[in-house]
């Protein structure tokens, strides 16, 4: 990355007022970090204790 | 239309519930994780979530959006739960070991880690935000109906939640372990009480 660009990002991201008010949010560089921290979790394998608490819920509702 | 108001739903409404319960799990958890530190306690959190929702399960109205529905249960109990100290702000640390491929844009990689532990110390109005908008995709209108706030509410505190975390991760100052973890807890306790005067209003709807 040009030294340009990195200075531009750097400023872009210190001045978060202009953008909030034009309510299009550029998004910073760590935004794809925040979206994989959530879809890590999506992914995982559905522990065995929410099965048992959804077969519970089963014998409730009826 | 017709509602019966008379009890139990019958057993095909029930079931179509629990189906789609059951796929927005996944999604409870994740939004969990990013509220509260740690895994244990963010599914202990989902679990009561989902008791809460199958005991409430003849307000949800067929159609409308089941994770958006949950999401305020979620967020109702987690608001609770912090006001009885439940939650200590301990990290996991098995997120640690996942380290963030860098963005094209970006020379250094952030790990998640760091990520979420700078997440963590957001003010719990703020980090809400951020992760409904910029982690689980809701819209602002979206997210502002969950919060039960005005649009340009969110959108603001998205803004300031963004703008702290490009500062901590930019100038190096990300919290260790501890350190960071106890500043979030203090933070999350300071915006408490404004957080969940809105917050109950949504949920009571």
């Amino acid at each position: 990355m040009s030294e340009a660009r990195k200075d531009h990002r750097k400023a872009a991201s210190k001045q978060p007022g202009d953008k909030e008010r034009n309510g299009e949010q550029r998004e910073p560089g760590w935004a794809a970090g925040l979206k994989k921290l959530y879809d890590s979790v999506v992914e995982e394998p559905l522990p065995d204790a929410f099965k048992d608490l959804l077969s519970r819920l089963d014998d409730a509702g009826k | 239309m017709s509602k019966d108001r008379s009890g139990d739903r019958s057993g095909d409404s029930s079931a179509d519930f629990k189906r789609e319960l059951t796929q927005v799990i996944p999604h409870l958890r994740a939004f969990a994780r990013g509220l509260c530190g740690r895994a244990d306690m963010a599914d202990d959190l989902v679990q009561e979530t989902l008791l809460k929702a199958w005991a409430a399960r003849d307000r949800f109205e067929p159609g409308t959006s089941m994770r958006a529905w949950t999401f305020v249960i979620l967020r109702n109990a987690y608001l609770t739960d912090m006001r009885r100290n439940r939650f200590r702000g301990e990290y996991d640390e098995t997120l640690a070991e996942r380290i963030l491929t860098a963005p094209a844009d970006q020379e250094e990689p952030i790990h998640l880690a760091d990520l979420h532990r700078a997440l963590l110390t957001l003010p719990a109005e703020r980090r809400e935000a951020l992760l409904l908008v910029g982690a689980g995709g809701f819209s602002y209108e979206e997210a502002a109906q969950i919060c039960g706030c005005a649009v340009g509410t969110i959108k603001s505190r998205v803004g300031r939640a963004r703008a702290t975390l490009s500062a901590m991760i930019e100038d190096g100052t990300v919290p260790q372990r501890s350190s960071g973890d106890k500043a979030a807890h203090r933070a999350i306790l300071q915006e408490l009480d404004q957080v969940s005067t809105g917050n109950r209003k949504a949920a009571m709807r």
